[in-house]
């Protein structure tokens, strides 16, 4: 039975609707939700999550569609003592609220980021230029809702996956299959490669599954939960004969690899897809990787050194998958690199929200302290682990935003 | 598997409270928790002692008293010595912290005594600087102002039951200021309204000339989150007399400036802190010394290695501990054995709530060092410290000792540790027990 037949309200996720019972209505997740803390349009985690929870009932559905203005950003489950998946339960909850309201052409689009990179592609230059018109957007968000002002990644002419296709990796002791996620194949082929060069030079033989597509979480974020499924189940289909040959999986894309490690299975009810479990165990965030790597002695750590100031922003996503922040653990064996670690708890972004006319400017106040610390630090570079967040930091700040990795390719000499 | 010199288990005030002194002094810690701890729900007032079970007056004196005829109270592991010296290292901590110069005052000598939301008297020794104003020992005028859009706070209600004590002249006014335009609203969105200086300015306009000229402001504690010195500070200046924060239901934004001083020290002293993971169990190295912790982190089983750890979960109302319908009783999670648990079929509570309840003093039982026991006396667990709530011995809500004993304690078990490490002032420090 699906996770949202409302005829069985027990199956959302196994457990996850019931531990609204758990909440006592402490209010600790509403004094860190970054989205009602700048807008009242949200109601905050607790009033929209557990306690509207019990009002929409299968007979009759709730009225109230302020839900719609929770980013999804998670951080209410990260800091419940009692155990309740608020976000979870939210995200849910959104999605029937759509089924019911209906979901705009808008987040159909940019939910499918992987479709948006396919077409782009082949005349990427033009496609590039259109897409940065400022006639074009001003008609998109007349037209669809875009906000005008909202960072868009170029669309590079050369896939990751091309590019992987003709790559040989060495032969090394370690293996590892590389989940690059949308950012890297369509938009950020060098970051992806770079990724490869540097895992090699650490003595990890990189494996990349042929025909990765988007995991559907963009997909999840906006609602659309049927073929969010059959993506998450496709591109699981793809990374399990890794898992199944006992080769750990790495991601670069933190919400992506939280996305596959764990919340496809809670949130969309794909707790019993083989495929999809056996890809959830060995799915890792490749800073967790490296420092689980590092705690046995077994990272190289002759990095030159980086003279050089940057603000590193641990994403929302990152956090939820409560590794701590091995980002950080990482940047400090980097000699004469001086690293600011951000005092934010979120961006703003949450993948496609600040993307929205209605939502931009809740978007950039949420990321407020964020921006200003980075102006005030004088940070060189933002480092931070997810391609939304960090298109959104470079667009906010001026400030050129780069994943972690991209730091100890550069430490390792090697670009 | 990571390894630390230290695991806390619990993000509330005992938690972090050893978790900072630990890191501060030099050790390497990492802070595991299911969620955000108790300092948000409490009004964060270190109560030292409160009863005894007359009203105390002079707290550390009678922790001394207390300590004497009761020496399996948790107060004993720290020692009355160590209350202080906790005292003086929780005020301590403001003076540099992200918030100064707001700050904390009392040394644990005598208590204030301040009025609660509903107007009754409540001892406290160590109390946030924008609440001491409402010390009820002299008396005098007071004028309650609330909103009329926060539904939490009745500012009539509680002048009427202040008015009724000795020496207080009191009554109250409900302005009728919304926040963010919300319909109702809890301290959590006062105090962000509050953070706007246009907000504050309407305040005090509404409040112009409709205060007499001896009576002092009390006000939800709402005054302020990022700034709250500068906010309590200007409202004082512009209303011209002495302004005071009442504590509130949750959330407490009192708790908050505390969560947030503790955890941005953590982070400055180079300690971690993961939240969303549920400590599962313990892993020995044959004898009594734990090597690592057991967790659960979304759906997957993860181990964090250890040489101490100090379990600071609360208790019954925290999750630290248990007690199910066929009274089986455990501590969460570590599996220590828990004392003071009546016997199946026996009576575990009374009719009143203020009744020293059969079960009321349950919890784990520790030696001087904080080291859990087993029920026969020996040492569970050599390198863990217990702190805070899930401690036996105490009854915090009839003594008001909540808070003043997961500092004293957290304090304490930082101190254990600090001296079995050789760092900083921990071979000193907390002798006593």
């Amino acid at each position: 039975m699906s996770p949202l037949d409302h005829d069985d309200h027990d199956v959302l996720g196994g457990l996850m609707r019931q531990s609204l019972d758990h909440c006592v209505k402490c209010t600790i997740c509403e004094t860190f939700c970054p989205v009602s803390n700048v807008t009242p349009l949200f109601p905050g985690p607790k009033y929209a999550g557990p306690q509207a929870e019990r009002f929409r009932t299968p007979a009759e559905e709730s009225p109230d569609t302020s839900l719609d203005y929770c980013s999804g950003c998670g951080i209410c489950t990260q800091v419940c003592p009692q155990g309740v998946h608020i976000a979870e339960i939210n995200s849910q909850a959104r999605s029937r609220l759509r089924q019911r309201t209906g979901v705009p052409l808008r987040d159909q689009l940019i939910a499918r980021p992987d479709v948006i990179g396919m077409l782009g592609r082949p005349a990427a230059p033009l496609a590039n230029r259109t897409l940065r018109s400022p006639l074009l957007r001003r008609a998109a968000e007349r037209a669809i809702g875009l906000d005008r002002r909202a960072p868009v990644p170029d669309v590079a002419g050369r896939t990751f996956q091309a590019w992987a296709r003709k790559h040989r990796s060495p032969p090394a002791a370690r293996r590892v299959a590389y989940f690059h996620g949308c950012g890297a194949n369509w938009y950020e082929p060098d970051s992806g490669r770079r990724t490869v060069e540097l895992l090699e030079h650490l003595g990890v033989q990189v494996l990349v599954p042929r025909g990765q597509r988007c995991c559907g979480l963009p997909l999840q974020s906006n609602g659309l939960f049927d073929p969010a499924r059959s993506y998450a189940k496709r591109m699981a289909r793809r990374l399990a004969p890794a898992a199944r040959a006992g080769i750990d999986i790495v991601g670069t894309a933190t919400s992506c690899t939280l996305m596959l490690k764990r919340e496809a299975r809670e949130i969309l009810g794909l707790e019993d897809d083989p495929p999809l479990r056996e890809v959830s165990d060995h799915m890792y965030d490749i800073c967790e990787y490296l420092m689980m790597l590092h705690d046995r002695g077994e990272l190289r750590t002759d990095f030159g050194p980086l003279p050089m100031t940057v603000t590193y922003h641990a994403p929302c996503q990152q956090q939820g998958h409560g590794i701590g922040k091995p980002a950080l653990d990482l940047l400090a064996l980097v000699p004469e690199l001086r690293v600011v670690e951000s005092t934010s708890l979120c961006c703003g972004i949450a993948g496609t929200y600040g993307l929205k006319d209605e939502k931009y400017d809740i978007a950039m106040d949420v990321g407020a302290g964020l921006f200003a610390q980075v102006a005030n630090t004088h940070s060189d570079l933002v480092v931070c682990d997810s391609e939304t967040c960090r298109w959104h930091i470079e667009h906010a700040t001026g400030v050129p935003a780069v994943h972690p990795i991209e730091l100890l390719h550069r430490a390792a000499g090697l670009g | 598997m990571s390894h630390h010199d230290v695991v806390v288990v619990g993000a509330g005030l005992a938690g972090l409270v050893a978790a900072v002194r630990l890191a501060e002094a030099g050790a390497s810690v990492l802070v595991l928790a299911k969620g955000v701890g108790a300092t948000h729900l409490s009004p964060c007032t270190i109560d030292v002692l409160g009863y005894d079970p007359e009203p105390v007056e002079r707290p550390l004196e009678a922790v001394a008293r207390l300590i004497a005829a009761r020496p399996d109270h948790p107060y004993a592991v720290a020692g009355p010595a160590g209350v202080a010296d906790a005292i003086a290292w929780f005020t301590g901590c403001f003076e540099d912290g992200p918030l100064a110069p707001y700050g904390y005052v009392g040394d644990g000598a005598e208590n204030h005594v301040l009025p609660t939301a509903l107007g009754a008297p409540r001892p406290s020794a160590v109390v946030p600087e924008s609440m001491a104003a409402g010390d009820l020992r002299g008396g005098g005028e007071i004028c309650v102002v609330g909103f009329r859009t926060l539904k939490d706070f009745y500012p009539l209600l509680m002048a009427d039951n202040l008015d009724r004590l000795d020496g207080v002249h009191a009554r109250g006014i409900e302005l009728d200021l919304a926040a963010e335009g919300r319909a109702d609203a809890n301290a959590l969105g006062v105090a962000r309204a509050l953070e706007a200086p246009a907000f504050r300015a309407e305040l005090v306009a509404q409040l112009a000339g409709r205060l007499g000229a001896d009576e002092r402001v009390a006000l939800p504690a709402v005054l302020g989150i990022a700034d709250p010195h500068g906010v309590w500070t200007e409202l004082q200046e512009h209303l011209g007399r002495p302004v005071f924060e009442v504590p509130t239901l949750p959330p407490s934004v009192a708790g908050m400036r505390v969560y947030a001083t503790l955890t941005e020290r953590l982070r400055r002293a180079g300690g971690r802190l993961i939240l969303n993971v549920v400590v599962t169990g313990a892993d020995r190295s044959g004898g009594a010394r734990v090597t690592a912790v057991r967790a659960r982190v979304g759906l997957r089983d993860v181990v964090h290695g250890a040489d101490w750890v100090v379990l600071a979960t609360g208790g019954f109302a925290s999750g630290g501990l248990e007690l199910d319908s066929r009274w089986t009783v455990r501590e969460t999670a570590l599996g220590l054995p828990v004392v003071g648990v009546p016997t199946p079929g026996a009576e575990r509570f009374h009719p009143a709530y203020f009744d020293e309840h059969p079960i009321g003093r349950a919890g784990v039982a520790v030696d001087g060092e904080g080291r859990p026991l087993e029920p026969g006396g020996g040492v569970a667990m050599d390198n863990v410290r217990v702190a805070g709530a899930t401690l036996a011995g105490a009854e915090p809500w009839r003594e008001k000792s909540g808070d003043g004993l997961s500092l004293a304690t957290g304090f304490r078990a930082a101190g254990s540790i600090m001296a079995a490490l050789g760092v900083g002032a921990g071979a000193t420090a907390g002798t006593g027990g």
